[in-house]
Parts: C-alpha cells; sequence; structure tokens
C-alpha cells in the first residue's frame, strides 16, 4: 500500500490541511510545542467538573469557539452519586477518540473509505491497589483492551495495519503504554 | 600534502570508492584509523556470519568466487576478503592515520571553490573533495538512564560483545531486537542465561520463503535497489532496525517466536529508570502486531512476484503466512537488582564530530542529498539507504561509490 496515492475518499478528514501541518511543523519545529490545559473544580463528594478550553500551540494561545465540560464521579456502588463517568473511565474515552481519530486519518490518508467505526474498550483493575489491600497490586489498569468494529471497503490485513498505524501515531495510546513524567503541586 | 580525493575509511566502502576514483584516474589516498577492515576484525563477536548469503557480498569488481554461495560468511573471512580486495585494487590506503579533523573551504556553501583541509595524527592533507567511509556504527546510542543503572551491572554495546563468557553470570537484559539484539539473545539463551529481550519496533523476516533464502527475493523483486530519492519518507527507511536474521547453515529463524522457544523472555522497549524500576512500554503487542502485518506483506510481495516470473526457480515450496508472532503476558517494568548484565543493541550514530560544523543540519545531522553533502566536495558513503536499500551492505558499496565518483568527478571537471 502506499501512502503516496492521492486521497479519493471523503470520511471528513482534511488530509490535504494534515499533510501541509507535517510539512509546515517540520520546517519550523518550535511551533509544533504544544500546551494543552484542563481545568478541574470539585463540586461535591466525588463529583466534579473538568472545563477544557484554551491551549497553546504554533507559538500563541488559542481559545476555543466554546469551552467543553467534562463531569466526573464515582459509582453508586461506591457510595457515590454516579453523577458523572469514574476518572478511570474517561482515560478510556481518551483512549478511545484518541486511537478512533487515528483511524479515520489514517483511513482517509490510505484512500479508504469508512462507512462505520466502533472501539470497544475495556480496562482491568484490581481494586486491591488503590484501596491499598495488596501493595503488590498496582493503582492503574492491569491491562486494557480496545476492539475495533469496522465497516469499510478494505482488506482484514489492510484494516488491520489502519489500526496499527493509528496506534503508532496516538498520543493516549503513547501516554498509557510508556511512563509520562507527572508533577502534582499544591499553589 | 595534497591529493585531489581524500577517503576516509578503508572498509568496503572506501576501497569500492578509491577503486571507483582509480578508474576515472583521480589522484587520491584512502586514510584509515586502524588497518583495513577494521571494524570487522575488532567489533563483531565470535559467532557472527553476514547476514547475506555468499554469492550476493562480492566486492565490486570480485564477485565471491568460493565454493559456497549459498552459505554465510564469518566476519573474519570477510575481513580477510577486503584485504585481498584492496591489495588486488592496490587502494592507496595509509593505515593508522586517524583523521581529527575536516576543514571545509571558507563559504563552501556557495562558491564550491577552495581547498578542504583534513588534519589526522600525523600531518596535515589539503584536497578538492572527501568522501567519509567511516561507517554507521560510529558511536553506540544507548538512552540517558543507562548510565544510571546500578555500578554492579555490566553495560555493553554489541559491538563490544564477544561470547557469552564475557558477561557476569547470571540474567542479561538484551535492548533492542534488531539484528545485533537478537542474535545476541539467541546466543546467551543457548549458552544457558537468563534471557530478557526489549522489544520496540522490529522487523521480523523468515530466513528462507518457499524454501528459498530471503534474500534471493529481496533482491529478485527489487527490494534492495529502491532508490532514497523514492521513498515516500526516506527518513523512516533510513531508521528502519535491521532484519531479525541470522546466517547459520541449517537457516533458521531468529524471530520473536524462535526467541521465545529457547527460553527468551520479552518486555517491549525500555523507557525510562524508575529507582530499581526500568519501566518498559505496554506497546509490545502492538509492535508485534505491525512486524508480522509488514513480514506478510513483504511475502505477499514475493508471491506476485512469483506469478510473473516464469523464469524463476522451481519447484517452490507453496505460499504461507509466517506464524503469527505469540505472545504470553508481558510484564512492563524489570527489577533492575535481579540483572548481571546490559547488552546495548540500541543502534548507532556515525561518528562524524571530526566533520567542519558548517556540513551539519540543527539535529546535528549532516545534510546530504544521496550522500552529496550540501558543503559541494563532500561525499558520504556507507549509511543506511544512503542511496539504496542495499547501501549498507556490501553489494551496495560499488553502486553508491560508482554513483558518487561519477558526481564527484563532474564537480572536478567543471572547475576546470
Amino acid at each position: 500500500m502506499s501512502d503516496t496515492e492521492s486521497p479519493t475518499v471523503d470520511n471528513g478528514v482534511n488530509v490535504e490541511a494534515l499533510v501541509g501541518a507535517r510539512q509546515a511543523l517540520t520546517d519550523a519545529p518550535e511551533a509544533a510545542a504544544f500546551t494543552f490545559k484542563a481545568s478541574c473544580q470539585w463540586i461535591n463528594g466525588t463529583h466534579s467538573r473538568t472545563t477544557i478550553d484554551t491551549f497553546f500551540g504554533l507559538g500563541q494561545d488559542h481559545e476555543r469557539p466554546r469551552p467543553h465540560a467534562i463531569d466526573g464521579d464515582h459509582p453508586e456502588v461506591f457510595a457515590s452519586e454516579d453523577l458523572g463517568a469514574t476518572p478511570a473511565e474517561i482515560v478510556l474515552a481518551g483512549l478511545a477518540s484518541c486511537l478512533t481519530a487515528g483511524v479515520a486519518t489514517v483511513a482517509s490518508y490510505r484512500g479508504v473509505k469508512l462507512r462505520s467505526v466502533r472501539a470497544d474498550l475495556e480496562g482491568a483493575a484490581d481494586l486491591q491497589g488503590i484501596l491499598g489491600i495488596d501493595p503488590d497490586v498496582r493503582n492503574g489498569f492491569s491491562n486494557v483492551t480496545v476492539t475495533f468494529h469496522i465497516d469499510a471497503d478494505a482488506s482484514r490485513a489492510d484494516l488491520e495495519a489502519i489500526v496499527a498505524q493509528s496506534q503508532k501515531r496516538s498520543a493516549v495510546f503513547d501516554m498509557l503504554v510508556n511512563p509520562t513524567s507527572v508533577q502534582v503541586r499544591v499553589a | 600534502m595534497y591529493a585531489t580525493v581524500v577517503v576516509v575509511g578503508a572498509g568496503q566502502a572506501g576501497l569500492a570508492m578509491s577503486a571507483e576514483l582509480t578508474s576515472r584516474s583521480i589522484d587520491h589516498v584512502v586514510l584509515e584509523r586502524g588497518a583495513v577492515a577494521q571494524a570487522w576484525r575488532t567489533q563483531r563477536w565470535d559467532s557472527l556470519r553476514l547476514l547475506t548469503p555468499n554469492w550476493m557480498s562480492g566486492l565490486p569488481g570480485h564477485p565471491y568466487d568460493g565454493d559456497d554461495p549459498d552459505g554465510f560468511e564469518t566476519a573474519v573471512e570477510t575481513a580477510d576478503r577486503i584485504c585481498r580486495y584492496a591489495a588486488a585494487i592496490d587502494a592507496p590506503v595509509r593505515v593508522g592515520q586517524t583523521v581529527l579533523s575536516l576543514q571545509a573551504p571558507v563559504g563552501a556553501e556557495s562558491a564550491g571553490l577552495g581547498r578542504f583541509e583534513v588534519e589526522t595524527v600525523e600531518g596535515r592533507w589539503t584536497c578538492d573533495a572527501v568522501v567519509a567511509a567511516t561507517g554507521a556504527a560510529g558511536a553506540p546510542r544507548r538512552p540517558a538512564w543507562a548510565d544510571a543503572l546500578p555500578s554492579s551491572i555490566e553495560q555493553v554495546a554489541a559491538r563490544d560483545y564477544r561470547r557469552p563468557e564475557q558477561l557476569p553470570e547470571g540474567p542479561v537484559l538484551v535492548v533492542g531486537a534488531s539484528s545485533s539484539g537478537v542474535q545476541i539473545a539467541d546466543e546467551l539463551a543457548r549458552a544457558g542465561r537468563p534471557v530478557t529481550l526489549s522489544v520496540g519496533e522490529h522487523v521480523r523476516v523468515p530466513r528462507t520463503y518457499r524454501g528459498v533464502d530471503i534474500y534471493r527475493w529481496l533482491d529478485a523483486i527489487g527490494q534492495l535497489d529502491e532508490r532514497w530519492d523514492a521513498a515516500d519518507d526516506i527518513e523512516r527507511v533510513r531508521r528502519l532496525p535491521s532484519f531479525q536474521l541470522i546466517g547459520t547453515p541449517e537457516r533458521r529463524n531468529v524471530d520473536l517466536n524462535a526467541l521465545q522457544a529457547v527460553g527468551v523472555a520479552l518486555v517491549g522497549k525500555a523507557m525510562a529508570l524508575d529507582g530499581q524500576r526500568l519501566l518498559c512500554s505496554g506497546g509490545l503487542v502492538r509492535e508485534v502486531a505491525s512486524a508480522d502485518l509488514k513480514a506478510n506483506r513483504l511475502l505477499r510481495r514475493i508471491d506476485e512476484h512469483i506469478e510473473g516470473d516464469s523464469a524463476g526457480p522451481t519447484p517452490l515450496d507453496p505460499a504461507r503466512e509466517l506464524e503469527p508472532t505469540q505472545l504470553g503476558p508481558v510484564p512492563t517494568e524489570i527489577d533492575v537488582r535481579r540483572l548481571a548484565a546490559v547488552v546495548w543493541a540500541t543502534g548507532y550514530r556515525p561518528a562524524f564530530d571530526w566533520i567542519d560544523p558548517a556540513a551539519f543540519d540543527r539535529r546535528g545531522r549532516v545534510r546530504h542529498d544521496g550522500g552529496v553533502a550540501a558543503v559541494p566536495g563532500l561525499y558520504l558513503l556507507g549509511l543506511p539507504t544512503l542511496r539504496r536499500r542495499r547501501s549498507t551492505l556490501i553489494s551496495g558499496a560499488g553502486p553508491d561509490a560508482a554513483d558518487l565518483a561519477t558526481h564527484l568527478h563532474a564537480g572536478l571537471a567543471s572547475r576546470c
């Protein structure tokens, strides 16, 4: 499969703009330094709301047309009110959206028209970790599985290659599978 | 001292260039830090054989003439053959001439006039053109956290590894699953060592396909002759790890299935050291899936070639898919306190620190197009996919040297 074939399909991805951006950021690497931001407000109990609005990139701050809000909470089995997804589920959502966007982008680049794409995710967690019962059990997911259901005019091998490439270029996949330096402090 | 051209490095690349210059009556000298074919004698492990079969490991004008064309030569045999080649072409080699610095002509980029100054441990050469043929394996790459490993762990770069007994008793971590990494992991495991192999991006190919050596097919389908200027993304091609192959008489595989069968444990790419914990990527499943897909894609390309080529070898084994790489549960961390040794098979960068800083881009790479440097009169030779996929194979030295000698000759002529 050649990546130079001009795409003739429309999955709603602006491939030309992405190719242009890649070239522009190759020539001006300082513009590629982005900072993404989120601001979380505690509401009550385990319920909080994260607002996502501005980010920095291409040498300047960017404001969105409207902010995005994500509610987080814990389910009723943890004696919470379930007013939002659990933060661990929001991580799954981040991974799913990142990989799915990647599938659409790579498919468009490779000239594959997508009819439908669905990703089902499961994250296995042993709560003996976060509850401090067993120090040998980690807090986070012990394993995450992502299963893609894709309807498109492409062979299974081509679809597997698209899914593999979407992982190769995924920010959230990288953050989950590789260690990331995180600093938490009190202002 | 003056020579029209100074070639730095007397391996297969530098010598092939010498032959091309001689055939064009261009006066030159080949400066070699040690002896001819030095790296082949001093930077290879004892059991190493070439990955390429002998029939395709000839030197320009000197095809393989032994009695085992399908065999795999040892590193010492290769070194001996390169020495005989140097004598046969009467290459003007000056041994023991480590080059300390290369100064490009002032204003070199625009004018292309003036002369280079090459300083060696024994003197100074002035010349009109320079060919850097010191090879791709100048300095081993190691991650920054290597220095933070406990001092009790013996650390060895693949090119300094010789044999299992060289390493202290106990578990060994081999980092990198390219050709060197898988061969060393295989040898250590067969010697009874507990071996863990850290696997990032890797290139799986079977030693034989349909009963024929893989290099016979790679040659036949033209893959080895794919040009640098026809690649979709040449940087990516140049960064590709070497094939997971070993040259043995029985033509066995050293892919991840074969390694696990001899007891090698796998982890993902080693990413960071956190105290005593070496954190490894959880992305190994993806790396393996990707390598399997690409390997099978290559086999389909070979099948298509066979279908369209009635003159090829017959009879052939049936077409097949590779056995999928099997992975059990893969740990994402290693307690480094239990390691006796780490072998770094994490690749190399060319050692070009002697070259004029004017020749480099902002990321510290010599700016060049297919070996023709941005500084006029400077040439590079013997780097991955410099001008074709086979550039770093012995059989790539000749065609690359011929191309660059033609360019160099034209450049000299235009100055007169």
